[in-house]
């Protein structure tokens, strides 16, 4: 059900300023994404289309509080085939990078945000130095410093440095 | 020819037989390639956090490769498209690439827009060419039968490719297939993506993904799955065992990366220089075939 006094309509033009966010308006909700998306068609509760909607609509609170933007596996199907040019696997992306804004993360992208801030990698390379070395392969070096200046340039080495994980 | 090899965080840590077989056909067909130390993850996993992080992270690879003169070739297809998203962008895009390069200054670095980015299969396909491979080929592996999964990134969105290959009917790998003898079977949910990416967050729903590939592999007469991408590999390989014993069903499909394919057409060596040792569901029945014929 949608609440009227919950709907926060300039949402939607926080959307349009990301990346990619900018055609959003442009959907005539046909319907094709979620035709063509693989996630849906396994999982019905996940719906880009509607997601899309919900955007248009102003329903901030439920998007960015719902797990639906996580499930996107962005594999482009959506974008590609959509009539009006809507870049939908971009907002789904969007959509990620305003939840961690407001302080919304899921549990399984920190985890990878936090690894790369540790490693520069997203696994720690470690031991399997040695296997490398049997099978002739070259050793990799863990060097994450530049990396986390990156984060701290963009200032998400906050969000990676605690330990916490926002989402109950 | 040379390139940069763009490993990433999966492939070196989890695809050791992608690199193995890599390197060794490389080797085999005279291509050179060259490792920078200073390579990092290619930024894709951070750009759910910020996407400009994960963007900086690439333009930082590719101004490391541009620094050498090199063109960098991808062995994971997430790589790909976001090395060649963030190429495109600093190509195209001049208010990108200054706003990239601001951040990249503090780290000593500067991108000028001098770099290819291409997937080693695309690379193969297109810059080596099916003539020069063919020309390599000493065991024709006639008679085998296998099926492609191009994966999502390879192909979209194929804006950024440049269109090079057609995300609704692709056909570079299954020429990839072809060239060596052997036979690409086709099947019918050839477009599912592997669901690699969502494992993390609903996992149920990520296996249910990958199982709705295998059963359509698995329905046709072909001897593996050959894939290009390490996360479609963690699915339909790592996670096949687990797929079975949750869907009450049996596969056992071997899942082999192109390079190891292509090797046994080389005259390379499946346990030594290919990685076959290294594979969780062995190609048992393939590599008999090819010894007894
Ligand atoms: S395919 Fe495009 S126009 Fe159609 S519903 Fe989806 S976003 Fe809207
Ligand atoms: S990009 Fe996301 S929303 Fe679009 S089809 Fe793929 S999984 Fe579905």
């Amino acid at each position: 059900m949608i609440e009227v006094n919950k709907l926060d309509p300039k949402f939607r033009y926080e959307v349009m300023r990301e990346r990619g966010g900018e055609k959003i308006s442009h959907c005539f909700t046909c319907g094709t994404c979620t035709a063509s998306c693989p996630v849906n068609e396994v999982d019905e509760a996940f719906n880009p289309r509607k997601i899309i909607r919900m955007i248009v609509l102003g329903m901030k609170d439920n998007v960015l509080n719902s797990d639906f933007m996580w499930l996107c596996a962005g594999c482009s199907s959506c974008q590609e085939r959509c009539p009006q040019g809507v870049s939908i696997t971009d907002i789904m992306m969007a959509l990620k990078n305003i939840a961690v804004r407001n302080g919304i993360t899921h549990p399984a992208f920190q985890v990878q945000a936090s690894e790369i801030y540790k490693f520069g990698r997203l696994y720690e390379v470690g031991d399997l130095n040695d296997r490398r070395e049997k099978l002739e392969l070259p050793r990799i070096p863990e060097k994450p410093e530049p990396i986390r200046k990156i984060y701290e340039l963009i200032g998400i080495d906050k969000l990676v440095e605690s330990e916490e994980i926002n989402q109950e | 020819m040379k390139y940069a090899l763009f490993l990433g965080c999966t492939v070196p840590t989890r695809g050791l037989n992608y690199e193995l077989s890599t390197r060794k056909v490389c080797d085999k067909l005279g291509i050179e390639l060259v490792d920078i130390e200073e390579f990092s993850c290619c930024g894709f996993p951070v750009r759910s956090t910020s996407n400009e992080a994960g963007f900086v992270m690439a333009m930082r690879n590719l101004a490391l490769a541009e620094k050498q003169n090199l063109d960098i070739i991808t062995l994971c297809s997430a790589c790909a498209e976001t090395l060649v998203e963030a190429n495109h962008l600093a190509k195209n895009d001049p208010e990108f690439r200054n706003e990239m390069n601001g951040k990249l200054k503090s780290l000593g670095l500067k991108y000028n827009g001098n770099v290819e980015v291409k997937h080693f299969a695309r690379m193969l396909h297109q810059d080596y060419g099916l003539d020069k491979i063919r020309a390599k080929i000493t065991t024709p592996l006639d008679g085998i039968t296998v099926s492609t999964h191009y994966g999502c990134h390879y192909l979209k969105p194929s804006e950024i490719y440049d269109h090079y290959d057609d995300p609704e009917n692709p056909h570079s790998l299954d020429e990839l297939i072809e060239v060596t003898g052997a036979k690409a079977v086709p099947y019918s949910d050839w477009q599912m993506c592997c669901g690699g990416s969502i494992l993390g967050v609903k996992e149920e729903t990520s296996l249910k993904m990958a199982k709705k590939k295998l059963d359509s592999v698995s329905s046709k007469d072909t001897g593996a799955l050959v894939l290009i991408c390490p996360f479609c590999s963690v699915m339909y390989e790592g996670n096949q065992k687990k797929i079975e014993r949750e869907f009450e069903t049996e596969y056992k499909l071997p899942i082999l990366y192109y390079p190891m394919f292509l090797g046994l057409a080389l005259g390379l060596d499946p346990k030594d220089d290919l990685g076959f040792k290294l594979s969780r569901i062995k190609a048992k029945n393939l590599l008999a075939r090819l010894e007894n014929r």
